[in-house]
């Protein structure tokens, strides 16, 4: 973890759960595993807020616990994860997928679960039942049944998972089954588990209720009713979480269709949307191709309002598989079967896009030229980057240098003869993919932490003013509705002078700004971030 | 090339790529200005459906994270007086605060402190909500056990007394006995004898040392 991911982890940390939390946790970020007679220790805080805040991080899933890592009786140690931390970032985009694929149902179960990291499906589907009514015209409400469908099929596909059990201090008090006692008890993958993605039996009936403050007893009796219902439904101790890997991978898949969509044309963006809808659950999340696909089965999975003819889809699964440069499917005449896999590395791709994308915007799209170019040709001596490129020798030198300064162009000495004097040594520039896509990742996590530390300072330089226009327009709604003469509002609004309002405004309008940008960042930053673990994958493979 | 490393550089520039002529980039001493000027301008923001619920989703989450009780405000600090008003403010952070963990998932050591703060902090009105509860029960005991014994008559009530007086002998010796184990314990004595040889044994070191 760099510096600069500390630094966002810890900003966000305390936007989320506050100042404790912060503290707690990038002190775990720093010094990773610890007890907590340590942390507390070493924080400087009250016992009682220190196991508070680990709690809060362990209910988040951001913190992981083990005991005996140091000979058994040793004190539990815990361990922060600072990259399930950095997923806060993207909260709202994976809120945003759920409601893109399953409504709005699914969009209200995937926020209630990344608010309270943890939940049961009972609980899930109540809370979001009653959230849905309350929304609802009034005589209407949410079934639960309905929502129970839309948790299941978030299940099914993956992109909710149970979290992992506790097995260690659990079953050994209850005796029984410790005739040997674990060793270390490291935390679970969830996906090590059989049931990962079963769901359980509940009974839970009913519709979603309305919270009114006005109703009487009626209201509290069938409220009380309803908590014994959630304490008898059956799924105790089964929580769910979100699996931000599925959604990564379901983020993967999207830009991958795109570039086809870009690159050929809409029909065929449709078949690899297809044949990636069909291996999505089957493949393995860090594969690096998908499962093999017969055409038949293609074919009869293609939705029926594409109106793609068995020979049609033919001939395009045929361009695909030529097209070298765009997507690497690949076919193998297996006996009788046609199978297709497609190459998930194709990620790579997109992200080279996306830094050669960065690189125009930042140094103009000449820079972008000679970058692009050392990409393709791997070394080249200065002269030949003039004459590639076709820029004018002294401007391509200054872009290389300045490129070389920024460490996105690295220069490589190959020495004629082993003394290494500069007249009899080739100097060869150029790119080295994973340093410079990770380079540029750090930059983008510096610049949402300067973000998130600008919009702070904006909030709280302009806090008196942005306060007193709340306060000015409560009085005047208050005003409006009591049916006081208007001549008071007047007298208040004349506090409210016209540069104050417009500074208020243009300070409302900086935030919005700052966090819209902060949107964007993180995009480029998950395909930066993607496009590096499948680069390094890749390397681990070869 | 005669003056090595004074001013001069020890290769010939040319090989890098800057001519005879050329004048090389002057050395920089300051360190790099905080806001670079942009030599690019800046891309517009994404805007759109998508981008704008994006942003109102990641406003609303932010507001929602605040009043979940997962949002840990730190201790006040103390104020110089303690004051008659402070408790009750206590008990209102106390509930929103309010969020029971499953334990079974927790290790335990995190759980000692939901025992805790209910003792602490919250001392006046779960006492008041729990009285009522023990008194009635207390209150029926001693009901039958007084109507017992008005049935079983004046004698029994001269052997409770006689029992009563017992008790407290027993309860005096038990203080007692505390007492006792308190001087056993005491080992004040013991320490400043030994303190007082060793003091005079590292002295007596102390001199061979130096000498």
């Amino acid at each position: 973890m760099t510096a600069q991911e500390e630094r966002l982890c810890g900003l966000l940390l305390q936007e989320h759960f506050g100042e404790v939390v912060e503290k707690v946790g990038t002190h775990l970020l720093c010094n990773g595993n610890l007890n907590l007679r340590a942390l507390v220790h070493e924080t400087k805080l009250p016992l009682d807020l220190v196991k508070k805040s680990v709690c809060v991080l362990v209910q988040q899933g951001m913190c992981t616990f083990c005991t005996g890592r140091r000979g058994p009786g040793a004190p539990v140690e815990y361990q922060i994860c600072g990259e399930k931390v950095l997923h806060m970032l993207r909260y709202p985009r994976y809120i945003y997928t759920a409601k893109s694929l399953y409504g709005d149902t699914g969009e209200l179960i995937v926020e209630e679960i990344l608010q309270r990291g943890q939940m049961t499906m009972s609980n899930t589907v109540s809370t979001v039942a009653d959230r849905l009514t309350h929304n609802m015209p009034e005589g209407q409400c949410m079934d639960y049944s309905e929502v129970v469908t839309a948790f299941s099929r978030l299940v099914e596909t993956h992109f909710l998972q149970r979290s992992a059990p506790m097995t260690p201090a659990g079953s050994s008090t209850s005796g029984g089954a410790d005739s040997n006692p674990p060793s270390v008890t490291e935390p679970i993958q969830p996906e090590t588990n059989p049931d990962c993605y079963k769901l359980p039996y509940i009974n839970i009936s009913g519709k979603g209720k309305r919270t009114r403050s006005d109703d009487g007893d009626a209201e509290q009796s069938t409220a009380k009713k309803a908590k014994t219902d959630n304490s008898e439904s059956g799924d105790e101790g089964i929580y769910w979480q979100v699996n931000f890997e599925r959604f990564h991978l379901h983020f993967r898949d999207q830009a991958i269709i795109s570039a086809v969509a870009s690159k050929l044309d809409q029909t065929s963006s449709e078949i690899v949307r297809t044949m990636l809808r069909m291996s999505e659950v089957t493949t393995p999340a860090n594969a690096a191709f998908t499962q093999a696909l017969s055409a038949n089965e293609i074919f009869r999975s293609l939705p029926s309002t594409y109106n793609i003819a068995r020979p049609i889809l033919d001939q395009y699964l045929t361009l695909l598989v030529d097209d070298p440069v765009c997507l690497h499917i690949y076919s193998q005449i297996h006996a009788t079967s046609f199978l297709m896999t497609v190459c998930v590395h194709l990620c790579s791709l997109v992200g080279l896009c996306h830094y050669l994308a960065m690189l125009c915007v930042r140094f103009g799209s000449r820079s972008a030229r000679i970058f692009r170019l050392l990409l393709r040709k791997r070394h080249l001596e200065q002269k030949q980057v003039e004459d590639f490129a076709m820029v004018p020798a002294k401007e391509a030198k200054d872009m290389l240098y300045k490129l070389l300064s920024e460490n996105l162009v690295q220069l490589q000495e190959i020495p004629k003869t082993p003394d290494h004097a500069p007249s009899r040594t080739f100097y060869l520039y150029t790119v080295n993919q994973l340093p410079t896509a990770r380079l540029l990742l750090q930059h983008c996590y510096k610049t949402v932490g300067n973000l998130i530390e600008r919009r702070l300072y904006e909030t709280k330089e302009n806090k008196q003013t942005s306060e007193k226009s709340m306060i000015i327009t409560k009085i005047g709604i208050s005003c409006s509705t009591t049916g006081r003469s208007p001549l008071s509002y007047t007298k208040v609004c004349v506090w409210s002078t016209c540069p104050k309002t417009l500074q208020v405004f243009v300070c409302s309008l900086h935030l919005v700004k700052l966090m819209s940008v902060n949107n964007c960042i993180d995009n480029c930053n998950r395909v930066l971030f993607s496009h590096g673990s499948s680069n390094a994958r890749a390397c681990r493979l070869k | 090339m005669a003056g090595r490393g004074r001013g001069q550089l020890t290769f010939s520039v040319e090989i890098i790529g800057i001519g005879k002529g050329e004048n090389l980039p002057p050395s920089c001493i300051q360190p790099t200005p905080v806001y670079p000027p942009l030599e690019q301008k800046p891309v517009p923001l994404q805007t759109g459906e998508e981008a704008e619920y994006m942003l109102a989703l990641k406003q609303e989450f932010r507001g929602a994270m605040r009043t979940l009780p997962f949002y840990i405000r730190p201790t006040a600090p103390k104020k110089d007086v303690e004051r008659y008003s402070d408790k009750y403010q206590k008990i209102e952070t106390s509930d929103i605060l309010e969020w029971k963990p499953d334990w079974r998932r927790f290790p335990k050591e995190l759980r000692v402190r939901e025992t805790r703060p209910s003792k602490d902090k919250g001392p006046a009105v779960p006492k008041k909500v729990k009285g009522p509860r023990v008194d009635k029960v207390e209150i029926m005991r001693k009901l039958e056990t007084l109507e017992q014994k008005e049935k079983e008559g004046s004698s029994d009530e001269e052997e409770a007394e006689k029992k009563k007086p017992e008790e407290e002998e027993a309860d005096g010796e038990e203080v007692y006995d505390e007492e006792e184990f308190e001087d056993e314990t005491d080992y004040a004595m013991s320490y400043f004898d030994n303190g007082e040889e060793f003091g005079g044994d590292s002295d007596d070191n102390m001199d061979e040392a130096v000498y």
